[in-house]
């Protein structure tokens, strides 16, 4: 058996018994399909074949795991490429990177999780259609390698997230939906010029018919400084809506509060990462030198936005409007991570993605099954609810807990990589924003103590405690909070050679930039140490 | 005896246009012999004629493709790929607007057959401006198509709204004309001809040493042109005669009058006057991002979902202008993908507007379309699919028309028309999640709620708004067909 063990894994690697990454995106759109077909008063079955369909698009995804080559983490694996649009040279090119490959997992997690914690009371056919579709959308972003199917994804899961909100939200649900909608809409527009204007210079330059394959462009880097400055600029703008960078983020609150539970989890935990990975892969990646040029304004707005979100998180009256308010704080980070352009920041800036997405859906999640219950979020209408749902408190505080970094779980890793990088490029960046973790701890643990300590008086009194359905759709979560807490190196190793990748590619196309690395001697090395990843090497090397 | 030089025919090449004007006529003929014709004879006859067109018109495109394109008539019809994909267009909406006129007639109480006769009328003359190879002969089309829809508008007898629109469309329509009929006469003057093959060839053997006549000619020409696809500023007339003209007609207005008037101007400007695409390029890009940014922002202030349709119409026309402003080939393959994709959309859309009119045509408010998709699920699902496509999200056909346009302008250069008019495009959204609001989220009124299970939706609606949907969806998820056939349909001169 041993020796057939070896075999086994190259060939998962290497020869793929289908074609996994079209799958991805097709199967929950076939699904999608499949559950607007059926009978629209047989809820059940309905939730059963939505649930069928992510879990089978998870499984892929955490299959993709076991057969994403480590040793070549930096290459596209699993590549497919099909032509769409020939005369334009439009073609579905799909692969994954240690750059993607965690952020389709997450989406393959966090979707049936979503599908599975709420039911959403009305038109159920409509809702399941339209999450099958989200991710479909959101799959296709994360694993397109052709500018034009990225954008065309990207711009695609505006219309189910936007019925989403407006359909099964709450209170403002018209507005915010329409905000939302209109806000993302208007800030990609001009990344679809962007977009044409690139593979038009691009084919211009180096003479070769029109592309869209973002590898090709990449790599060529044929257009001049000046177009790809103004070219990144449209690109940016779409990705600062979404992410939401300050001052850009106003519909994310809006959207956010009033979406339902599951679209708030996947909202957080999902859309908000297409913005910060189109940052990754067609920000610093397409445009090596634009992205070094305008670091500093992206630097300073994600500190801004680490400060501000969490001013704001302090100050709000209702629960899951200062969970929101904390994801532009946490975006910050990842923001302030990316354009560090070390290994370090990038690498937490990626893990933070992951990261966020769990603690935050996590967050998003028990929220809402306090909403469930209470059917109010403002805090001052909670109390006391540790003694009527001590489990609920429980998951509550270790959710928490990781979102304000503490060492342990997950958040802290991520944090740490991030701050470490930001020092190393910029210090004064990172001692603003080690103050955004502080503020953190103060809103959050401000917020529990309001929600879950004091005397528990009326409806709070008589709260009923986690359901064993509820615990077993949050268990998967607290598990990942736990193990990438505690050993992240399984992530980390996949991630860092396409980050290591990324980062050269960047040294290499800016003149006189060169990684900045540690000013103080001692190098921090995550992932190449034995232990949890985080720790620092021993390598005391040259003084700078 | 005289001998009479006679032009070379080719009738194959004429089939559309005599099938239409013959089928009108005899429509009318009959019509008036017989005292009573049963009301689905007219409709079935029109249905009939734009059939036996469609059918006509795939001989002549793989006529067209393998012998290649060529004149007729003395060089004044074109026959090529750009004339039977129009004609194409233009047959498959007179079918559709037939099929949704019968039971609006009925429901309006409305007589007559003269809806029919016109619509056919109005398309023979939209053939004729489609494949018009001289200036002149684009004239005798427009006219045959304008003077038909002029009295198409002012149809519904009894609502001053349709009066009012018919009129402010005429006297508008006749000014036009008139820029028109004037432009083509300075043109003449300055290149001796009014075919186009020889106003090109002039153009590109000499240089005008005073190119003022010309230039002004261009100028009038494209006045003209400008507004009978409603472009900005020359759109005032549209808001009012898209809400006061019967709703089918309102289809054929925006689908087929759209895509003839496009025609014409892509042969005439691109292919005609493109030697002078420096002077008149710029000038169309300015009425194209005119267009597509009055168009969106005057849209969102309206309230009346036809007054919308109006704007955001004026909004695609400034998209179209966008493709001919690159002139060159790619250019106007993006306008003729462009006309199909916008030919599927109003038409469903404004059968969708059929539809939900309403006895008196009159229930177009906002208001009305409250709650309907607790009432018309499917109606609801089939009109949001529709303004997504018309809003230009990405897997819908409307997407696709869009790219190519935007790609053409960008490939061009002109970065600064491209984003100023995706920036409409982004405000134009709104426009259409308004629409998409009060379907969803909101509650249909008080009394709409008791039992009231919304408007009937008549087979032809469903047929129409069933194909519309089909198609938006198949060119947004499968573009290359389309794409393919608009990149043969790109016009070509040829000599005498």
């Amino acid at each position: 058996m041993s020796a057939l063990a070896p075999t086994a894994v190259l060939a998962a690697s290497s020869a793929v018994p289908f074609a996994v990454l079209p799958a991805l995106v097709l199967v929950p759109a076939v699904g999608a399909l499949l559950v607007a077909c059926l009978p629209r008063r047989r809820p059940e079955l309905l939730k059963l074949a939505a649930v069928t369909t992510s879990v089978v698009v998870g499984g892929m995804a955490v299959w993709l795991l076991s057969g994403f080559d480590v040793d070549h983490g930096a290459d596209l694996q699993f590549v497919s490429s099909a032509t769409w649009m020939a005369d334009l040279g439009i073609s579905w090119t799909l692969g994954v990177d240690g750059i993607s490959l965690f952020l389709v997992v997450l989406t393959g997690v966090l979707f049936p999780i979503a599908l599975l914690a709420v039911d959403p009371g009305h038109d159920d056919r409509a809702y399941y259609a339209w999450l099958l579709l989200l991710e479909a959308g959101v799959m296709g972003v994360f694993l397109a390698l052709d500018l034009m199917v990225f954008f065309l994804c990207f711009e695609v899961v505006l219309v189910p997230m936007y019925f989403l909100i407006g359909r099964w939200g709450h209170g403002n649900r018209a507005y915010a939906a329409t905000k939302f909608f209109l806000y993302t809409m208007a800030g990609s527009a001009l990344m679809l010029v962007g977009i044409l204007a690139l593979a038009f210079l691009h084919a211009d330059a180096v003479g070769g018919p029109v592309t869209f394959d973002l590898v090709a462009i990449a790599e060529a880097q044929a257009v001049d400084a000046t177009a790809a400055r103004w070219i990144f600029a449209a690109f940016a703008l779409a990705f600062a809506v979404k992410v939401p960078i300050f001052p850009l983020h106003t519909w994310l609150p809006d959207a956010h509060t009033e979406a339902p539970t599951a679209g708030s989890v996947i909202l957080a935990g999902v859309l908000l990462k297409l913005g910060t990975y189109g940052f990754l892969r067609f920000g610093l990646y397409l445009f090596p030198e634009a992205s070094h040029f305008f670091a500093p304004v992206f630097l300073t707005l994600g500190v801004v936005g680490i400060v501000y979100g969490a001013v704001v998180a302090t100050m709000q009256r209702d629960l899951k409007r200062l969970v929101a308010y904390s994801s532009v704080a946490h975006l910050g980070f990842i923001v302030l991570g990316t354009f560090a352009l070390n290994t370090e920041g990038i690498e937490g800036g990626l893990l933070q993605m992951v990261n966020h997405g769990v603690s935050t859906g996590a967050l998003f999640l028990l929220v809402g099954m306090v909403y469930e219950r209470r059917h109010t979020r403002q805090i001052d209408e909670l109390g006391g609810l540790q003694k009527s749902a001590p489990v609920l408190a429980g998951v509550f505080t270790v959710v928490m807990l990781s979102s304000i970094g503490l060492p342990g779980l997950n958040g802290f890793v991520g944090e740490f990589l991030v701050l470490v990088g930001a020092f190393n490029a910029h210090r004064w960046f990172a001692v603003v924003a080690a103050g955004g973790v502080i503020l953190a701890a103060l809103y959050l643990l401000w917020a529990y103590q309001r929600v879950f300590h004091g005397p528990a008086e009326g409806d709070n009194a008589t709260m009923p405690d986690l359901r064993l359905r509820e615990g077993l759709v949050l268990a998967p979560l607290l598990a990942l909070i736990v193990f990438m807490g505690v050993y992240p190196k399984p992530v980390i190793e996949r991630m860092e050679p396409a980050v290591d990748a990324l980062v050269a590619h960047v040294e290499h196309h800016v003149d006189g930039f060169t990684e900045p690395t540690s000013q103080f001697g001692s190098e921090v090395e995550p992932g190449h140490g034995d232990d949890d990843g985080h720790g620092e090497s021993d390598d005391h090397g040259d003084d700078h | 005896m005289l001998a009479v030089a006679t032009p070379e025919v080719l009738w194959w090449a004429l089939l559309p246009v005599l099938f239409l004007s013959v089928g009108g006529l005899l429509l009318l003929t009959v019509a008036s012999l017989v005292r009573r014709l049963p009301d689905w004879l007219p409709q079935a006859w029109t249905v009939v004629t734009g059939l036996a067109v469609l059918v006509a018109c795939v001989p002549m495109w793989c006529e067209v493709r393998d012998e290649g394109p060529r004149t007729t008539l003395a060089g004044s019809v074109a026959v090529d790929g750009s004339t039977v994909l129009v004609t194409a267009v233009l047959a498959a909406v007179v079918v559709a607007v037939a099929l949704l006129a019968r039971p609006y007639l009925r429901r309006e109480d409305l007589p007559g057959v003269e809806v029919y006769v016109l619509l056919m009328l109005s398309a023979a003359g939209g053939v004729v401006m489609a494949s018009a190879d001289d200036l002149i002969v684009l004239f005798l089309g427009l006219e045959i198509l304008s003077i038909a829809v002029y009295v198409l508008a002012a149809l519904h007898l009894r609502r001053i709204e349709s009066q009012e629109g018919a009129m402010k469309y005429f006297v508008l329509g006749a000014f036009a004309s008139a820029f028109l009929l004037y432009g083509m006469a300075l043109v003449y003057g300055a290149t001796g001809s009014t075919r186009l093959a020889l106003v090109a060839e002039h153009l590109s053997a000499t240089v005008l040493v005073d190119d003022s006549m010309l230039l002004a000619g261009i100028a009038l020409l494209l006045v003209g042109l400008a507004f009978k696809v409603a472009a900005v500023p020359f759109h005032a007339w549209t808001p009012d005669v898209y809400q006061g003209s019967p709703t089918p007609v309102v289809a054929w207005m925006a689908a087929g009058v759209k895509a003839a008037g496009f025609a014409a101007m892509v042969r005439v400007l691109v292919t005609s006057l493109g030697t002078h695409a420096s002077d008149w390029a710029p000038p169309v890009g300015v009425l194209a991002v005119a267009s597509v940014l009055v168009g969106a922002v005057v849209a969102v202030l309206q309230t009346d979902v036809r007054r919308m349709l109006a704007y955001s119409s004026v909004a695609h026309a400034g998209f179209l202008l966008l493709g001919v402003q690159a002139a060159d080939a790619d250019g106007t393959a993006a306008v003729y993908a462009y006309l199909v994709v916008y030919a599927l959309l109003a038409t469903g859309s404004f059968a969708v507007l059929t539809v939900m009119g309403g006895d008196g045509d009159a229930a177009h408010h906002l208001d009305d379309y409250r709650g309907l998709a607790r009432r018309r699920p499917v109606l609801a699902g089939a009109f949001t699919l529709l303004l997504l496509g018309q809003a230009g999200v990405p897997f819908t056909g409307g997407f696709v028309a869009k790219l190519g346009v935007l790609a053409a302008a960008v490939a061009d250069r002109g970065y600064w028309v491209a984003g100023l008019a995706m920036l409409g495009a982004a405000a134009a959204a709104f426009v259409y999640l308004r629409i998409l609001v009060s379907m969803y989220l909101e509650d249909p009124d008080a009394e709409a709620a008791d039992g009231s299970t919304g408007p009937a939706v008549p087979l032809g609606a469903r047929v129409v708004i069933g194909v519309a949907c089909a198609g938006v969806l198949f060119v947004g998820l499968v573009p290359g067909p389309l794409l393919d056939l608009a990149r043969d349909a790109v016009p070509v001169l040829v000599g005498s």
